[in-house]
């Protein structure tokens, strides 16, 4: 018994990009293109053959080959690197663009959260905008009436129903073309990204929403670049790469290879020859590397629940020399969570090294840091005082967000850190007895 | 929102596969090959849109300037005043025994409504790109409704045209039945034209410059600020028909002023040439479709 109600196959999409790659040679041919060329486009033209306004030879597949069913109550996360064919895909399902090649059957109504407040007009007022919108996104005007009350609640909008939408404060227009797109209730919902809109408060609402729709038993894609709203919202994820799926399945297995996969940004560095590792006369750094401690714990990847460590060898070439490494730990936006330095250390610190080969290793523990990319900053310091040498960026890694911290929030937390603190509540006492 | 609970329940109950199991798909999407069919039951299913972006233009249009929908009277008197004078009264053009101004306003009412709509249908779909890049509907509906709200202004200008036969004292013949129609074969001229030039339009932005151009050409090549009886010969006056706004002009003179000419001949051309140039520009449109969204 088939209960399918998206089956996609063979599905591809075709791009044509850049222009001609052929050098004029002459003057001459030069003037005899500029006079041909607009009239062979006008021959293109009218033969309605899709030609841009240069002509176009170059092309490129957006997706190729992608085959997938999705059934009646599924919600499938969609993730992929920017210009991996997330937005295409939707666009095709949504009957915005044609395939090139393949087919797509769709077994129910469709809806599509692409972008809120497509179509609404600035002179119009609210009321004006929700009927407008509403017939945009396909809904009939007897619908519209129908929930019209329930939108205008939903937006939180009721004393500027009347007000031209020019007029609102961009959390208002947002909240009411969600509230309309919301509104719509197609048996497949195709949702891109509307999360990256609006404050917190108002994401939870759309989230909310979503998680409700999926419970209503309807079919959602869910397009997002969160990962922890795939993991926490989608029953499977599909991985696309380069106009391809390579990876369906279980959205925590699928979200955490596509995090191993792009964030191998500068996870470990190995300069086997010592005359051409960093360093000065002093020191030479032979490895630097950051992983989770335990590595059979989510695959070797770094999240916000594994403990991490920082491992680095260096060959100290001085003898006699009082060394400690420095370490300075900044997240995405470039400040400074951190400084550490091995001052408990106990077997090494404060003594003179011998010259050789060390390991120093700095153990990070789970529920510190927040999500999101870290950089790290080596000081080499001699004394305690004097920095003898430093190299900026050594290590780059990502710390995945995690469902697990996030209760039933989705978005980002804010703030350098994230620890995980003791919290208590008592009843104090009670008014009611 | 209290309805949640009762469509949950009723969702587990019977969940949407069940009415769908081995059914039809609602939707099949695949490459459209060669002339696409014009899928017009689709269009009536989404004549509710077709209302609202009706709505919205004639909401929206003299919104923030200040003499409004004057504008709509504005343009066609205007022209009028400036023909009568310089055409009128120093070039001594002939206009069929009626006073000059109402001669040449007679026609400025429909051409007007004309070249407003080709214009405004042609650069409609670029105007709408990011509609079209984010909702699907089908297409055909944003030309057409442009075309559609231009109805108001000459509704308004036609207001005018009254009150000036009124003044000259013109009845109008029995002929006035046929007016609709002669509206329609503008209509049908002003959205076949701009069906071709809007789909254009998106690939090629050339066609939005040389719309002004074609349009004043246009409107020389129709019988406006003269009469379509300097030509003589019957056989050309018919095929001047083949410019389908000189059916429309001369249809409105002899419906409203009662002119001598006999139009017949030359509506029927031009009833023709609207024709073939809507249904063209429809499978023109319908072929070039599939590739808005991607070059607007």
């Amino acid at each position: 018994m088939s209960n399918v109600a998206i089956r996609v196959e063979g599905l591809g999409k075709q791009y044509h990009i850049g222009g001609r790659q052929e050098h004029y040679r002459t003057l001459r041919d030069t003037l005899t293109d500029a006079f041909v060329a607009p009239f062979r486009r006008a021959g293109y033209l009218l033969r309605g053959q899709a030609t841009g306004a240069a002509e176009l030879n170059e092309t490129i597949w957006a997706l190729k080959d992608v085959s997938f069913e999705v059934k009646h109550g599924e919600v499938v996360g969609i993730i992929g690197r920017n210009g991996a064919g997330k937005s295409t895909l939707l666009k095709i399902l949504s009957r915005i663009t044609e395939p090139t090649e393949g087919y797509v059957d769709l077994y129910g109504r469709v809806g599509s959260l692409l972008e809120v407040g497509t179509g609404f007009h600035p002179e119009l007022t609210g009321r004006e905008n929700i009927y407008l919108n509403g017939a945009i996104l396909g809904m009939k005007r007897a619908e519209i009436e129908r929930k019209f009350d329930e939108i205008v609640a939903f937006a939180e909008i009721e004393r500027f129903i009347d007000t031209p939408v020019k007029h609102y404060s961009s959390g208002m227009y947002v909240r009411l073309a969600f509230a309309v797109a919301a509104h719509l209730e197609p048996e497949i919902l195709l949702v891109d990204e509307v999360l990256a809109v609006g404050d917190a408060q108002f994401q939870k609402k759309c989230l909310g929403k979503m998680s409700e729709v999926a419970g209503e038993g309807r079919t959602v894609l869910f397009v997002s670049h969160n990962m922890a709203a795939v993991q926490g919202l989608c029953g499977s994820a599909m991985w696309l790469d380069s106009g391809r799926i390579i990876g369906w399945g279980e959205p925590e297995n699928i979200t955490s290879s596509y995090m191993q996969s792009t964030v191998s940004v500068s996870t470990e560095q190995i300069w086997v020859d010592i005359e051409k590792a960093p360093g000065n006369e002093y020191v030479r750094l032979r490895r630097a590397s950051v992983k989770a401690q335990n590595s059979g714990f989510s695959n070797g990847a770094i999240s916000m629940l594994t403990p991490i460590v920082l491992e680095f060898e260096y060959w100290n070439l001085v003898p006699g020399m009082y060394l400690n490494l420095s370490l300075h730990v900044y997240n995405e936006q470039g400040v400074l969570i951190f400084n550490t330095a091995p001052v408990h250390e106990s077997n090494w610190h404060g003594k003179p090294f011998p010259a050789g080969l060390f390991c120093s290793r700095c153990y990070i523990p789970p529920y510190l840091l927040n999500s999101g990319m870290h950089r790290v900053k080596l000081l080499v310091v001699q004394d305690q005082a004097r920095v003898i040498y430093k190299h900026e960026d050594i290590l780059v890694f990502d710390v995945a967000d995690s469902a697990e911290t996030h209760g039933s929030w989705f978005g980002k937390w804010p703030g350098a850190v994230h620890p995980r603190l003791e919290w208590q509540t008592e009843l104090i006492s009670n008014v009611e007895e | 929102m209290t309805s949640r609970a009762g469509s949950l329940t009723e969702s587990q109950v019977s969940p949407p596969s069940q009415e769908t199991v081995d059914a039809q798909p609602l939707v099949h999407i695949e490459p459209s090959r060669g002339w696409a069919s014009l899928k017009l039951r689709e269009l009536w299913e989404y004549r509710e849109l077709l209302y609202f972006l009706v709505w919205r233009d004639v909401k929206v249009r003299y919104k923030q300037t200040v003499i409004g929908a004057a504008w709509a009277i504005i343009q066609p008197f205007f022209t009028m005043v400036v023909f009568s004078l310089f055409f009128g009264r120093l070039a001594n053009v002939p206009s069929d025994e009626v006073p000059y101004p109402i001669f040449s306003y007679v026609a400025l009412v429909p051409w007007t409504f004309f070249a407003n709509g080709l214009s405004q249908s042609a650069n409609s779909l670029v105007g709408s790109a990011n509609l079209i890049k984010k909702v699907y509907f089908p297409r055909l509906v944003i030309p057409i409704s442009s075309v559609l709200s231009g109805v108001i202004d000459f509704a308004l200008a036609f207001l005018v045209l009254l009150g000036m036969m009124l003044f000259y004292g013109i009845v109008p013949t029995v002929n006035i039945v046929w007016l609709p129609l002669f509206l329609l074969l503008a209509l049908i001229t002003a959205l076949g034209a701009g069906l071709w030039l809007s789909a254009m339009n998106v690939q090629f932005r050339d066609v939005r410059y040389a719309i002004p151009f074609l349009i004043q050409f246009w409107m020389f090549a129709t019988p406006i600020a003269y009469p379509s009886s300097l030509i003589k010969n019957e056989l050309l006056r018919a095929l001047y028909g083949i410019n389908p706004m000189a059916g429309v002009v001369e249809g409105f003179r002899w419906a409203l002023l009662g002119t001598e000419t006999r139009p017949g001949p030359t509506i029927a051309a031009s009833s023709l040439v609207a024709l073939a140039l809507l249904i063209g520009g429809l499978f023109y449109f319908r072929r070039m479709e599939k590739t808005f969204a991607d070059v607007v």
